[in-house]
């Protein structure tokens, strides 16, 4: 009796919108928790990281500009595209880190719920963190946050769907272009999630996704001189501190936002202040008179 | 590429004169038609008297509350700019008297100030500044004295602000979970500050109210050149009974600074100053979890569109570079004006920095005071010789200069192009770069080809074109029809590599608290 022969795919990048395989020609080996290979994905390079960086840097003009009530319409599309699509990404966390189908549920269901969360923030944070200032003189004087432009995110290895996703939403809900380091051990289901964004509205260059070793690509995002911001949440000290050595290059700002596994699926990481790392404060001064 | 060329003849500055004496430095014959003042203009002297009031020949550092010779047992000398001459004898701070003043700050923090309530905090701040406001006026004596800044400044403008920073932040300390929906502020702890000296008084008010008022203990540096009123601020702290180890104040060179940001027990580092220094600071802390702000260079741009209001622009072109003798990091330093109106403009300039004033700092009527220490009119004229020899036109003010002291007049070079070096580095003197566009997508694409991002300029009667080009600057403070306007409700602070971080405003106070 002949059994059919499952197709394998490999996992790509995704850069400007499109799926390009790691220019350097190079894979890896996804495992799942139990050692068991499941498929492979590329394996960026410093020269895929530097693309991924023209793409951020090229969205970041058209996606900064858009009104805050349509970014939220598009996040709020992904995360629509995402509910769609939520028993595919359930069954691939489940395969990589060979936890419960419920358990993998709860993580997709909390994902698409944030992700909702944090729509709802692109046309608020303005208000709620901008302000109109009193000052002495007869001015008008006004403070409001705008987009730092081009943010590497790099996504710890566990939670790898819901902590990416709360990382990712709070870059971009302002108008950054985000570049995300996926998780290093399980990086598949950031794969798949790429390819659901791909179908949502969200312009191609937004979120832009590198899987493969974090080591090897942080020397280059610390000395990269067209990085605004970089949010760490890979949790490893000596990365971090290579990372943070970026500040001194080019001042781009660094701010660490690591979590336990458990904490990823609490309110703690739906902390609207974090929108504020990759913002900068543009204040405003005009004469009053007639 | 100047619609219409406007015949200056370059200044010839030899590396030789220019290094040696540029207050003898040929100035452009001003040949076409232009103002001629007569003796109208010259004024009676009107300085402002500093006989009355005391220096003592020598300061010492403040820790834990008392005035305390040096670890090193050495002082250096602060001398006024203007005249040479030496006002008094500074402490030479080292790594153990920053130590010291590190651990009476944490003591203070621990035992004193993070658990008094707001109110009291409050309280403090209150006092500070009413002793502040009525010691006005010798403040600004001693800052003009020791920093070379016109008295019209000190006196109408950095006390002013300085009062108002600490009234203003004084009533945040007991507000302050009003300025953060949903989260509950707690203070940092120690925080190590370290303030250039443009606004010796004023950058240490910024830096010190809003840490107070959130509850921090504090440990601050002030510029080499001008420490003396920051002791005196010390004094006043003590007048106030501000509990000891609150603030401490130690005085030094540039390793005293380091020993701050290297000490372990630093929570959190805010530094104003060079992007240069700033940079070396932000590789210091690395790897540690101290928090840092950083207030650093810039290179604005002032943008003059054609429907500008053109007397009030150029009454903005001048407070924009030469307020403060441009030692401002915020300065209008590049002057990007549209084809049409640049003669008209370049006419108006080259008359209006004839009528600026240069000369004694404490004479109420001096627009231009003196140029804060040697290295600095070192770079300036090293600057602006680069400038000439890469073939922009040099125009001056015709005036004499003081014989001692150091000066530099009101300068502005035409024909400069974004390749030079004085339309890419920061000057931090009276110097100003004009350049010109046609639409106003290049006004913006020039504005922010520079690694700064600190402030802008935009000029037009048309109100959509402001918020247009406001919002299109990569700067953290745009100034719309006016410039170099500061006041402590408004946060003010850099995008790019003018540094991150706001002070000043409800923005200014996250910078010193902790929200988690």
């Amino acid at each position: 009796m002949s059994t059919r022969l499952d197709v394998k795919k490999t996992y790509k990048l995704y850069l400007g919108g499109k799926f390009p395989r790691s220019e350097s020609g190079r894979y890896l080996p996804a495992k799942s928790a139990k050692g068991e290979h499941l498929d492979n994905f590329a394996h960026a390079s410093r020269k895929d990281f530097r693309d991924a960086v023209v793409a951020a840097r090229s969205a970041v003009a058209g996606w900064g500009n858009a009104s805050a009530y349509n970014r939220g319409q598009i996040l709020y599309r992904a995360a629509e595209m995402l509910q769609n699509r939520a028993a595919e990404l359930v069954a691939e966390i489940a395969r990589s880190t060979n936890v419960s189908a419920a358990k993998a549920k709860r993580e997709v269901t909390l994902a698409i719920d944030r992700l909702v969360h944090f729509a709802g923030w692109t046309d608020k944070y303005q208000q709620v963190f901008g302000s109109v200032n009193p000052v002495a003189s007869s001015h008008f004087n006004f403070s409001t946050p705008e987009p730092t432009g081009v943010v590497v995110v790099l996504a710890p290895d566990e939670p790898s769907l819901l902590a990416l996703v709360s990382l990712v939403a709070p870059v971009i809900l302002s108008g950054n272009a985000a570049i995300v380091i996926a998780s290093e051990k399980f990086p598949l289901p950031a794969a798949t999630f790429a390819e659901i964004l791909a179908t949502s509205d969200l312009p191609g260059g937004v979120v832009n996704l590198l899987t493969g070793k974090r080591a090897e690509l942080v020397p280059h995002i610390a000395t990269h001189m067209d990085v605004n911001a970089i949010v760490d949440g890979a949790g490893d000290a000596e990365l971090s501190a290579k990372l943070q050595a970026g500040t001194a290059i080019n001042l781009k700002r660094y701010s660490k936002y690591s979590l336990a596994p458990a904490d990823w699926f609490s309110a703690k990481a739906e902390n609207p202040y974090r929108i504020l790392d990759t913002v900068e404060f543009k204040t405003a001064w005009h004469p009053i008179g007639v | 590429m100047a619609a219409t060329k406007i015949k200056f003849k370059p200044v010839k500055l030899s590396a030789k004169r220019a290094v040696a004496a540029p207050r003898h430095a040929p100035v452009i014959p001003l040949n076409d038609r232009r103002l001629n003042f007569g003796n109208k203009w010259d004024y009676a002297p009107a300085p402002e008297d500093s006989k009355n009031y005391i220096i003592a020949p020598r300061h010492e550092l403040f820790i834990n509350g008392k005035f305390t010779a040096p670890h090193s047992g050495k002082h250096f000398d602060t001398i006024n700019p203007a005249t040479e001459d030496k006002i008094t004898e500074i402490a030479l701070g080292d790594a153990e008297d920053v130590d010291l003043a590190v651990r009476a700050a944490r003591r203070a923090y621990e035992k004193v100030w993070s658990k008094m309530p707001g109110r009291e905090r409050g309280k403090y701040l209150y006092r500070i500044a009413r002793i502040i406001q009525e010691k006005s006026r010798e403040l600004a004596v001693l800052e003009t004295m020791d920093g070379g800044k016109p008295i019209k400044e000190t006196r109408d403008v950095d006390l002013p602000i300085v009062a108002a920073h600490f009234f203003y932040h004084a009533g945040w300390a007991d507000k302050l979970q009003y300025a953060f929906p949903g989260r509950t502020p707690r203070p940092l702890g120690v925080v190590g500050q370290i303030i250039p000296w443009n606004f010796p008084l004023l950058m240490a008010a910024w830096k010190i109210a809003p840490a107070l008022a959130c509850g921090n203990t504090v440990v601050i540096k002030p510029s080499k050149t001008t420490s003396l009123t920051l002791v005196r601020l010390a004094q006043i702290f003590q007048e106030a009974e501000l509990p000891e180890g609150v603030v401490n104040v130690i005085t030094g060179v540039g390793e005293t600074g380091t020993a701050i940001v290297k000490h372990p027990d630093v929570n959190k580092i805010a530094f104003t100053g060079s992007t240069e220094i700033g940079k070396q600071l932000a590789q210091m802390v690395v790897g540690t979890d101290k928090r840092i702000t950083l207030e650093l260079g810039g290179k604005a741009a002032n943008i003059v569109f054609e429907d500008a209001p053109i007397d009030q622009a150029i009454e903005g072109i001048i407070a924009g570079i030469y307020f403060n003798m441009g030692h401002v990091c915020c300065a209008g330093s590049r002057l990007l004006v549209q084809e049409s109106i640049y003669p008209k403009v370049v006419k108006k300039l080259r008359d209006r920095i004839q009528t600026l004033r240069i000369g004694n700092p404490l004479d109420k009527n001096t627009d231009i005071g003196a140029i804060n220490n040697k290295p600095q009119l070192e770079k300036i004229r090293e600057l602006v010789q680069s400038g000439a020899d890469e073939g922009a036109e040099v125009v001056q003010t015709q005036c004499k200069l003081p014989e001692r002291g150091y000066w530099y007049p009101p300068t502005f070079l035409t024909g400069v192009t974004a390749s030079h070096r004085v339309a890419q580095e920061e000057i931090f003197g009276p110097v100003l770069s004009v350049m010109t566009f046609r639409t106003p997508e290049e006004a913006v694409e020039r504005a922010n080809n520079t690694p700064y991002g600190l402030s802008a300029g935009v000029w037009t009667d048309k109100g959509s074109k402001i918020f247009k080009i406001v919002h299109q600057l990569r700067a953290g403070v745009v100034w719309a029809n006016t410039y170099n306007k500061f006041d402590p409700t408004s946060p003010f602070g850099g995008y790019k590599e003018s540094g991150f971080g706001r002070e000043g405003g409800i923005q200014g106070l996250a910078a010193y608290c902790r929200l988690d």
